[in-house]
């Protein structure tokens, strides 16, 4: 057996996850595996309508259950001002429902009992005498003139209307339109969808009324920014707050924004006196919490005759539900939707964009995208194959021809983006080749011969990624920088506390190994810290893949800060000039003579030692870092399917993936972050779907109706990649945990239109089902 | 989602059950795998005041040939029907179908019987059992009963089974030489109900059909048997004329509701391309392939 | 109303008061404080509450405690016994088979019933074995390689008797 040196965590090395040693062992320490002594547990009554105005709520049987201990209605919050509370779009959405309900599934009284069960028992007792209103549950029908008004509470608001937001050059577009051989058209609806992490919300609130300090165990993906969301809610002074994000069960989004019940329960603790502890159900998570996409987009590409895209123009309707509550900076109100001219050189881009209300739960977030990137890059990458088909041209042809070239960049693009770097046409050459895309092109041929439906899809993304910069990009005001403290203890171990907050991204691990590649302290040596806001700097939190990109820097500059600090202590040890030191792997060396050095576990502990005058003891600092600019991940995907003519049923026969996300870290996670991102995109493609019937009745409530893909449906991923460094993160990372869910979609949709644009079907809407192929190839008579 | 409370009772014996349930009428329910009734407790879809739980009674998980029938007992599960091979070498439309039963740990504990009593228009194994023209002893207090699998549905979650009564024993007549099957299923994913599934069961003599069942689900109130297609096939050769005929009936005995899983159209073709699909197959294994 | 049960849960004989309604996976978490063994769904579909009873793969959230009298219940938390890893714990980690962890308890229990029953399955009979236990994070590619790691591991063990360990057992 060959013995194994064991790598030591620099950049590159696949080294094994620091975190699943208690994951392994079932000793993750979850939120619902959290109980406090003298614990109570709520639970949420919640409406059964999706648009009805509350006449009277009667408490009285709930409130006579032995175990119950109180009952919490929206009436009583609102003596207290908490029965509304912000946004993330700086909207406002009811804790719990007072005058009326305006989603199935909101919340209208919770009841705080001894156990679990009774919580349960008794909130079925809530008795909610209702008018039913109708409902409002597309936003094409919200718009309408005399659509019954959902937000009749808001003042000045006179109809569904939420916003209008417009980006790129109008004139520019309409004069490139104008001079267009032809225009190609899409018609398109990205569906909601819901992130579903595996495990759901919740909040375990321990208030003090004695001191006023409140410990909030939270699911946050962002702690730092919600004690202060909650210090300006609640009113709580903002250093009585402490929120601790435990081990989070994946979020993808889902656990970006303040839910009512988090801030019920907080109440509830502050007034009981006693530890309150909310746990979602299922079927609550996915009636109630952060849904992602409901986006109608319409796109139009001008081209010229040979294929050269001219100008893209885009109109988008948003369904943001009863609160607009997505998640996202503030300046952008669909979010980082206009990154839609993706890969390619666009000389003129225009998109216009409006969100309205309807009666369905809020929180448009960005299941595993970088705010509303997913949707772009979804409509870019079916237009460019419609254009294709129209123009019968080979769908990767077509793109090489269009692709942004490697000397372009940085490529200032038509709606206002600064792409850092890239090389496209590399990235598909590496794709096309490890597929054998012409082989398989003359299968398919063959295959169509004989009636047999074959297709290759294909999506070469761009993404922008690890927002801010500050100056453009916050979050309800916070400017989006994020931060790391690093402190190397005096036996040169050292603690890393991060603003950014793992759900399963293996921060623990990939940060350590970044202080490992800057200053040589073995990975091991490393504890990363999260989501204790006592003891962690500022950050705005893990979404939008913008740990690496911002977080990571922090991290790579703090450690640079300290090495900077060690050189100085490395000069008194060694007797020479700081001007003289050098730094490599670990060890400091007067220049010219390598082998007299001081390592940095020397230093370390001489910092604490054996200090020059003036100098601070000690070795530790903390970096706030601010992005000079975005991140931009790329890459192509490829699929291809066999559909069976009799059922419409679609079968993944092979995918391929070709990421650049820059500088890999730890090239075993970033594959394991793709090979997840993938299974996502290709559950959202074909089978994740919530929708509503006429009445707003959410129909996809529980994991029967909202499918998750299995082990056996989900594809196996033939990986590739190629390596263009940021040129401005200090370690050239980009960010990759979206990618895959963000290019993958467009990838298995294009492969089935892909089998049977030729039958002169142009499009199928996600999630591509069997029915919805059989009834497409039956309506031109190509079904079996 | 927890369930609400009820009364819990693990009789030792048959009878011991039996006279709970005579005492106990519509108050009980019984709990056999529970994998269908313990969702709906937990939903609060349904609250029986008790719970008869017939796991701890002996001899209850049986799959045997005997005096001319197999016979399956209540506690015979899922998972056993999957690895088994008696039903693999001669009784391939369960062999088929037990695989395609939910999902694997569900199959670990999930039985045929109760899933049969518990009558989802959208459960497998109703069909399974029309297909193969199965009776079902239903056993109470005062005796037992056989009745056709054909007259123990009645609608969704509705059977002939009196709230007194355990489904003791399905009885399957023994296979006969030349004899095939198939079950063919449409789900979403695994795990997932059935779009639309199609149970056939063939015996064939001197190059014609001997007997033939086929069974629909999810395509009706309850699980339906397609008659007319059957009689279509019996004493013919199978051709490919007589194979589309058959199929053309059985879509036409289909009464699919659309839904979001497809239209009424989309649902009688797939009945149509299963059934065709089916009766190849199985007539191939009754052949000695497949 | 509480009903007095003695459930066998790694091993020890754990006896308490219940009541009917309260669902194994409650029993596990609440009473015995084995939090190892996750709540996913409440459906029936995820799989994070699986746990082996008499050595079987079941979804705890889908059966009650009183059912479990009398019986041996196995969880993740019995797997590390003695403290040596279960071969499947290490593959698990080795093979990058987990990320948020919230899924990996029930991967691993079903995946060791599955090397019991199978030593040495294809990557089509792990998938299949699987397709019961949701994962959101992974994409299963590494699960199933951290399987087949497991199952050559396990393999190997068994070919020297003395390595045989109980925790391979369940």
């Amino acid at each position: 057996m060959a013995v194994e040196t064991p790598l030591k965590g620099n950049i590159g090395d696949s080294i094994k996850r620091k975190e699943d040693d208690r994951f392994i062992r079932g000793k993750g320490n979850y939120l619902d595996d959290i109980n406090l002594p003298g614990m109570l547990h709520m639970a949420i009554h919640r409406s059964p309508f999706a648009h009805a105005r509350i006449k009277s709520i009667n408490t009285d049987a709930a409130q006579a259950v032995p175990g119950v201990v109180a009952v919490v209605t929206g009436a009583l919050l609102a003596q207290h001002k908490l029965a509304w509370m912000p946004t993330l779009s700086g909207d406002t959405q009811a804790v719990l429902a007072t005058d009326k309900v305006r989603f199935q599934g909101q919340e209208v009284a919770c009841v705080i009992a001894t156990d679990p069960y009774v919580a349960r028992d008794a909130a079925a007792l809530v008795e909610v005498d209702y008018e039913v209103l109708q409902p409002v549950v597309t936003p094409q029908k919200a718009l309408e003139p005399g659509a019954p008004l959902i937000r009749d509470e808001k003042e000045g608001q006179k109809d569904n209307h939420i916003y209008h937001w417009e980006a790129g050059d109008k004139a520019k577009t309409e004069e490139a339109f104008a001079k267009a051989d032809r225009v190609v058209k899409l018609d398109t609806f990205y569906p909601r969808c819901h992130p579903s992490p595996l495990e759901t919300c919740g909040i375990v609130a321990d208030v003090n009324p004695a001191t006023g300090h409140a410990t909030l165990y939270m699911t946050s993906q962002a702690p730092h920014a919600h004690r202060t969301l909650f210090a300006i809610v609640a009113g709580l002074p903002e250093q009585n707050i402490r929120i601790i994000s435990p081990d989070i069960g994946g979020g993808f989004g889902n656990k970006v924004p303040i839910y009512p019940g988090y801030v019920v329960a907080t109440a509830a603790s502050l007034l009981i006196g006693k530890p309150v502890k909310w746990v979602e159900d299922r079927s609550e998570n996915l009636i109630s919490t952060g849904f992602a996409r409901d986006y109608y987009m319409s796109g139009e590409l001008a081209l010229r005759n040979d294929g050269r895209m001219l100008g893209l123009r885009v109109k988008m309707l948003s369904d943001n539900g009863a609160f607009y509550a997505d998640a996202q900076p503030s300046k952008f109100r669909a979010g980082l939707f206009h990154i839609v001219t993706g890969s390619y050189d666009l000389a003129a881009a225009h998109v216009e964009t409006d969100g309205a209300y309807t009666n369905k739960a809020p929180g448009g977030v960005a299941y595993r995208c970088s705010f509303r990137v997913t949707e772009a890059s979804y409509l870019i990458e079916r237009l460019v194959e419609s254009a294709a088909l129209e123009m019968n041209m080979d769908p990767a042809e077509i793109r090489l021809k269009n692709f942004i070239q490697p000397e372009q960049f940085p490529y200032m693009s038509a709606t206002g983006f600064e792409y850092d770097s890239g090389d496209y046409p590399r990235a598909m050459q590496v794709a096309l080749d490890k597929l054998g895309y012409k082989e398989l092109r003359k299968e398919q041929a063959e295959k169509r011969k004989k009636g047999e439906l074959m297709g290759i899809g294909i999506a070469s993304f761009t993404e922008v990624v690890g927002a801010g910069p500050g100056k453009h990009y916050d979050i309800v005001g916070l400017r989006m920088f994020d931060s790391a403290e690093l402190r190397v203890h005096p036996t040169g171990k050292a603690i890393l506390k991060l603003g950014v907050k793992s759900q399963g991204q293996g921060h623990e691990t990939t940060f350590a190994q970044i202080v490992t590649e800057e200053l040589g302290i073995p990975a091991a040596d490393i504890e990363v810290q999260e989501g204790d806001t006592d003891n962690t700097p500022y950050g705005l939190g893990t979404y939008a893949s913008r740990s690496t990109p911002v977080g990571g820097a922090a991290t790579a500059m703090v450690s640079r800060k300290l090495r900077d600090k060690a050189k100085k202590i490395a000069a008194h040890l060694l007797e020479a000039s700081e001007a003289d030191i050098e730094f490599d792997h670990g060890k400091f060396f007067v220049r010219g003579s390598p082998s007299k050095s001081k390592t940095i576990q020397d230093v370390a502990f001489a910092a604490y030692t054996n200090l020059p005058d003036g100098l601070e003891a000690g070795l530790e600092g903390v970096t706030y870092y601010d992005p000079p600019n975005m991140t931009y991940p790329f890459g192509t995907y490829l699929v291809v399917v066999d559909i069976d003519r009799g059922t419409g049923q679609v079968k993944v026969r092979r995918m391929v993936a070709v990421d650049d996300c820059g500088v890999r870290i730890n090239p075993m996670i970033v594959e394991g972050q793709i090979h997840g991102g993938l299974t996502e995109g290709f559950g959202i493609a074909f089978m994740e779907l919530i929708t509503f019937d006429e009445e707003g009745n959410c129909l996809g409530s529980n994991f029967t109706d909202y499918l998750l893909p299995t082990s056996w449906e989900t594809p196996k991923f033939e990986m590739g990649e190629t390596v263009t460094p940021s040129p401005h993160h200090p370690i050239g990372a980009k960010g990759v945990g979206e990618s895959a869910t963000v290019g993958s979609p467009a990838a298995f949709v294009n492969a089935v239109i892909d089998a049977v644009g030729h039958l002169g079907i142009k499009n199928i809407d996600m999630p591509v089902t069997s029915d919805k192929v059989w009834e497409a190839l039956n309506k031109v008579g190509a079904a079996e | 989602m927890l369930p609400a409370p009820f009364e819990y009772h693990a009789p030792k014996t048959m009878d011991e059950a039996l006279g709970l349930l005579d005492e106990l009428g519509e108050d009980a329910k019984v709990l056999a795998g529970g994998q269908s009734l313990i969702p709906l407790l937990k939903l609060r879809f349904a609250s029986p005041a008790h719970l008869v739980d017939i796991n701890k009674i002996k001899d209850l998980d049986f799959l045997e040939e005997r005096h001319g029938t197999l016979s399956i007992g209540p506690l015979f599960r899922h998972k056993s029907a999957e690895r088994s091979s008696l039903l693999a070498s001669r009784y391939h439309v369960m062999a088929d179908a037990a695989p395609q039963i939910a999902d694997p740990i569900i199959r670990n504990r999930g039985t045929i019987a109760g899933s049969v009593a518990h009558a989802d228009p959208s459960g497998d194994w109703g069909t399974v059992l029309l297909a193969l023209d199965a009776d079902l002893v239903l056993r109470s207090k005062s005796g037992s009963r056989t009745v056709k699998a054909r007259d123990f549905f009645s609608g969704p979650f509705s059977t002939a089974l009196q709230p007194t009564e355990i489904l003791s024993e399905i009885r399957i007549p023994v296979a006969k030489p030349q004899t095939g099957g198939a079950y063919l299923k449409l789900e979403r994913k695994v795990g997932d109900f059935a779009t639309v599934a199609v149970a056939v069961h063939l015996q064939m003599d001197d190059g014609k059909v001997g007997s033939a069942g086929i069974g629909l689900t999810a395509v009706g109130p309850q699980n339906i048997r397609a008659e007319r297609a059957e009689a279509a096939l019996l004493g013919a050769r199978l051709d490919d004329d007589t194979i589309k005929e058959a199929a053309a009936l059985a879509a036409e005995a289909a009464e699919p509701k659309a839904d979001h899983r497809g239209s009424v159209q989309y649902k009688r073709n797939i009945v149509r391309v299963f059934t065709e699909r089916g009766l190849k197959r199985a007539y191939e294994r009754a052949r000695g392939g497949g | 109303m509480g009903q007095s049960i003695t459930v066998t849960v790694n091993g020890e004989q754990k006896s308490a008061d219940v009541e009917p309604r309260l669902l194994l996976v409650h029993f596990l978490r609440e009473k015995l404080r084995l939090t190892g063994t996750h709540i996913g769904c409440d459906t029936t579909h995820c799989g994070a509450c699986t746990v082996l009873v008499e050595g079987v793969p079941v979804k705890s959230c889908t059966m009650l405690a009183v059912q479990a009298d009398g019986q041996q219940v196995t969880t993740v938390e019995a797997l590390a016994a003695g403290g040596t890893l279960h071969p499947i714990q290490a593959a698990f980690k080795q093979e990058h088979g987990l990320q948020c962890g919230f899924c990996t308890p029930g991967m691993m229990l079903t995946s060791i019933a599955l090397l019991n029953e199978k030593p040495d399955p294809s990557d089509d009979d792990i998938r299949w074995a699987l397709s019961g236990n949701i994962c959101r994070c992974t994409g299963y590619m590494n699960i199933v390689k951290a399987v087949k790691s497991a199952g050559a591991q396990m393999r190997a063990s068994a070919a020297v008797p003395e390595a045989a360990t109980a925790a391979t057992r369940s």
